[in-house]
């Protein structure tokens, strides 16, 4: 086992003024003690994908999670955590305002066993948009953004459950996107697919690239030289490599950041 | 071989002993059914019960016993309710958690006569209340409540936690989440543990000798006015039921057919019981269907 | 015919072209301009989150409350015998004396006492062997329909009201003990027949999950090195469910040592100390459900019998102690 914390990391850096969302020494520590994260540093690009990869464990999901602060619950986070010039990883913040502007799909499809429409439109009424015709006309257009509006235009109050796994995904997508966020964070979002719904939804995160900003945890390497400009990777808790996806894959300057994406290529 | 021998010696002898307890069960609920169906006509189900003569009925114990149970419901239901999402959803992994966990499990473990006690002291004497059936639902619903929250806290847990999250991600607070998702995809669970928990309620006496009391009063079933003395609605009133007539009864001995009125009660109890037990199920997961039918690929 | 739809689609189209049929533009979906301000002020979320967490707060201190009231309450009218009539707590616990009536030199409980736990421990003590054989029934001979249909059978008996087993004690088991041994055939063998009924289903189900508990690998290692079935149960099994079994049992000791009801209606209600096991007798649960009703409120006879009720709600509590002791022994 090679010494990981003395390693060198190469880190690209962005100008504040283009990343959508960047991080200051994010650290997290679950039941007080156990440390998950070290001291990651990352700025995303606006209206780009970054794939974040690394092997199980690796914390890359920890620091996705931490960013809308879904971690609030389960671990200590700290650190800064930069969007609009504000760290939003303070107290004070209302995470529930935060978390419609940093929108999350996960790794498992799951949406609420009511029908697509309700689906869509919970989270919006809960917030208090009534106006039946602008709640229909979200529903439209979050649908087509997902790409899924052609599939189920004709049964939107039918349940979401009896949708296709990668229709559910989807669905997700579209249940996020509805509330208008500028960030999307993706946990996984193929891992239980299929193939051919993979294909899908690969499609549908490229045609949201034009205006949303995505971050993606993935363990499919294929997948993240697919669909994503930047790639970091994660290693144990720390981020080593983070550049363009095109180098981290053609020329990584790390020697495990090489190991991994060769072990992983296969 | 000796290892061999007593394998077959041992596995003889649990087959022997399970065998005995099956035939306990059979001959026990053979035994309450056999002896107390033939009395359930429709005359023991819908006539008074008599204090010194054979024939009497149970027509106001019955009422009495679903009229506590409805009552002991609509109390105990909003409390276990709250204490169980407060359990399942909001209580950190800390000491406290643990104090209220405890104190739970004790109230469950009280006897149900000191719970009845209890009640008798508090509403029949402090309060003076009297015995009467609101003494009888509260002192009901204090033996009722821990197995509610636990029975409902359990159905909560059950929902998968990605569903919290969906709800989180999305901007939602927890406690919209908890009612708008996690409730109603708990819903078959929790009504399942209500029906099972009223169960147990409907068949309780020793927590009501002494609070609803032992005697009725006269009631008139077409007086609707809660507030008059004689309706059936009152809950000032004393009111036996189904379980505690069957004590009475049995300690008093002043009718002649003790055994008869007995046994037809038992048997409608445990009737009662049977249906309750197979009805939370059946209910439950019917519900659990219907809720995810579409699941079905 | 192509001809023909070619042609018609060409009108239509000219038609839609004149018309200027208007069609509903669609704008598409876009990032809304976050307003940073908001997400350092309090939202309606934030009020729900505070609104819904001490709803269900007041119902858990409610139900701190009730447990408090309940040991407050029973403690202070159980204590007044000591502190205000003036019971010698030795007396009260060692003397088979009982007469309140007659004054505080005559409220010894230890009659009372002792056939409690008479009939607790020999109501455990023929229970646990049927409880086991039947757990491992279910657990390490059958698994599939017929284990399934003897557990819903169990659980009905748990639902069964007590008082039923009361009336089925008077008319089944009281007449047959009389034939057997003489007597009025009530009695602490008739009372622990009862509750051996009543606790075998509670110790049962506990003691299935407990043996649910023991890893299939255990038994599987045991099994590769030629162990027979009942070694395997005996030197692992068991062995590793041993605690969760005595908790099983402990449990089941509660229920025995609180039920009322059924036993009130078959021992026979006589404060004396017990010399067999076919003699009327008299527990605690079974002197307070008979006698309450017929003492008068902050009376001697009355506060007696509230310190019954104390010693069972310590006996509670002592079970309840005993459960966590061997949990976290294990």
């Amino acid at each position: 086992m090679e010494n990981w914390q003395t390693k060198k990391t190469y880190i690209k850096k962005f100008s504040e003024e283009d990343c959508a969302v960047y991080t200051q020494n994010l650290s997290v520590f679950y039941g007080g003690t156990i440390q998950k994260l070290f001291d990651v540093s990352l700025g995303f690009k606006k209206n780009t994908i970054t794939a974040l990869i690394g092997a199980s464990g690796s914390g890359k999901s920890t620091f996705l999670r931490s960013l809308n602060r879904m971690n609030d619950q389960v671990a200590r986070v700290d650190g800064k955590i930069m969007f609009h010039d504000l760290d939003v990883n303070q107290k004070k913040i209302n995470v529930y305002e935060l978390r419609k502007a940093i929108g999350m799909v996960f790794q498992k499809p799951n949406p609420f066993p009511k029908s697509i429409r309700e689906n869509i439109v919970y989270a919006l009424k809960a917030n208090g948009q009534q106006d039946k015709q602008k709640l229909d006309q979200i529903v439209e257009e979050s649908l087509r953004a997902a790409a899924l509006w052609d599939e189920v235009k004709d049964k939107l109050d039918k349940s979401a459950l009896a949708l296709s796994g990668g229709q559910q995904q989807r669905l997700c997508i579209a249940r996020a996107i509805a509330l208008k966020p500028e960030i999307l964070l993706l946990d996984e979002p193929a891992s239980a697919l299929d193939p051919v719904s993979t294909a899908k939804l690969e499609d549908t995160l490229k045609q949201l690239r034009k205006k949303y900003t995505m971050v993606m945890v993935t363990h499919n390497m294929q997948q993240a030289s697919r669909i994503s400009e930047y790639t970091a990777f994660f290693h144990l808790g720390h981020a080593l490599e983070y550049d363009t996806t095109t180098n981290i894959f053609t020329n990584p300057q790390g020697e495990i950041t090489e190991r991994y994406i060769q072990g992983s290529f296969g | 071989m000796n290892s061999k021998r007593n394998d077959r010696i041992a596995t003889g002898v649990i087959y022997l002993l399970v065998g005995i307890v099956i035939l306990l069960l059979v001959g026990i609920i053979g035994n309450i059914l056999v002896s107390g169906v033939p009395h359930l006509s429709w005359h023991f189900l819908t006539s008074a019960s008599s204090s010194f003569e054979a024939g009497g009925g149970i027509r106001d114990q019955l009422f009495n016993s679903l009229y506590l149970l409805l009552l002991t419901l609509i109390i105990s239901m909003p409390i276990a309710l709250g204490a169980a999402i407060y359990l399942a959803e909001y209580a950190a992994d800390n000491w406290l958690t643990q104090l209220i966990r405890t104190t739970i499990e004790i109230l469950s473990s009280l006897p149900s006569i000191v719970v009845g006690l209890f009640g008798y002291l508090l509403f029949v004497v402090q309060f003076g209340l009297g015995f009467s059936i609101i003494a009888g639902a509260l002192a009901l619903t204090f033996f009722n409540l821990p197995t509610l929250t636990s029975n409902i806290e359990e159905a909560i847990k059950g929902v998968p936690q990605t569903q919290r999250e969906a709800g989180w991600a999305l901007g939602l607070s927890n406690w919209k989440t908890i009612r708008g998702i996690v409730l109603p995809a708990a819903l078959p669970g929790i009504i399942t543990g209500v029906i099972l928990s009223a169960g147990r309620v409907f068949g309780e006496a020793a927590a009501l000798i002494y609070t609803a009391g032992q005697s009725g009063s006269t009631v008139d079933y077409s007086n609707w006015n809660m507030f008059s003395a004689t309706s059936f609605l009152n809950i000032m009133r004393p009111a036996e039921t189904l379980a505690v007539h069957i004590w009475k009864v049995n300690t008093e001995g002043i009718i002649p057919d003790v055994n008869v009125v007995s046994a037809g009660t038992s048997a409608l109890l445990v009737i009662v019981v049977i249906i309750f037990n197979l009805g939370a199920r059946a209910l439950g997961n019917w519900l659990y269907k219907r809720l995810t039918a579409a699941k079905i690929k | 015919m192509a001809k023909k739809e070619q042609d018609l689609q060409e009108v239509v189209e000219q038609a839609i072209a004149q018309q200027k049929v208007p069609h509903v533009k669609f704008k598409g979906i876009n990032p809304r301009n976050i307003d940073i301000a908001r997400l350092t002020k309090p939202s309606k979320e934030t009020r729900q989150e505070r609104w819904g967490k001490g709803l269900t707060a007041l119902a858990i201190v409610l139900i701190g409350l009730l447990i408090v009231a309940i040991i407050g309450f029973v403690g202070m009218h159980g204590l007044a015998t000591f502190f205000t009539d003036k019971v010698n707590i030795f007396q009260f616990l060692f003397s088979t004396d009982w007469n309140p009536g007659a004054g505080p030199k005559h409220v010894g409980a230890a009659a009372m006492i002792v056939t409690s736990f008479a009939v607790t421990l020999l109501a455990a003590m023929i229970a646990t062997p049927f409880a086991i054989a039947v757990a491992l029934f279910m657990t390490e001979y059958e698994s599939g329909k017929r284990a399934n249909l003897l557990q819903s059978v169990m659980e009905l008996l748990v639902g069964i009201p007590s008082v039923v087993y009361g009336f089925l004690g008077l008319t089944v088991i009281v007449p047959a003990v009389r034939t057997i041994f003489g007597g009025t055939g009530f009695g602490i063998l008739t009372a622990t027949l009862i509750l051996f009924v009543m606790v075998l289903p509670t110790i049962t189900s506990l003691t299935v999950d407990a043996f649910k508990a023991v890893p299939k690998e255990l038994r599987k290692s045991s099994a590769a090195l030629g162990a027979t079935r009942w070694q395997t149960i005996f030197h692992v099994v068991l062995r590793a469910a041993r605690a969760r079994i005595m908790t099983a049992i402990i449990f089941g000791m509660a229920r025995a040592f609180g039920e009322a009801l059924a036993v009130q209606m078959a021992i026979g209600n006589a404060v004396l100390m017990p010399y067999n096991l076919v003699s009327p007798a008299a527990t605690l649960t079974s002197q307070l459900t008979s006698q309450m009703g017929n003492t008068v409120m902050g009376t001697l006879p009355n506060n007696a019998l509230w310190s019954l009720a104390l010693l069972l709600l310590i006996m509670s509590l002592v079970f309840n102690f005993l459960v966590h002791l061997i949990g976290k022994k294990s």
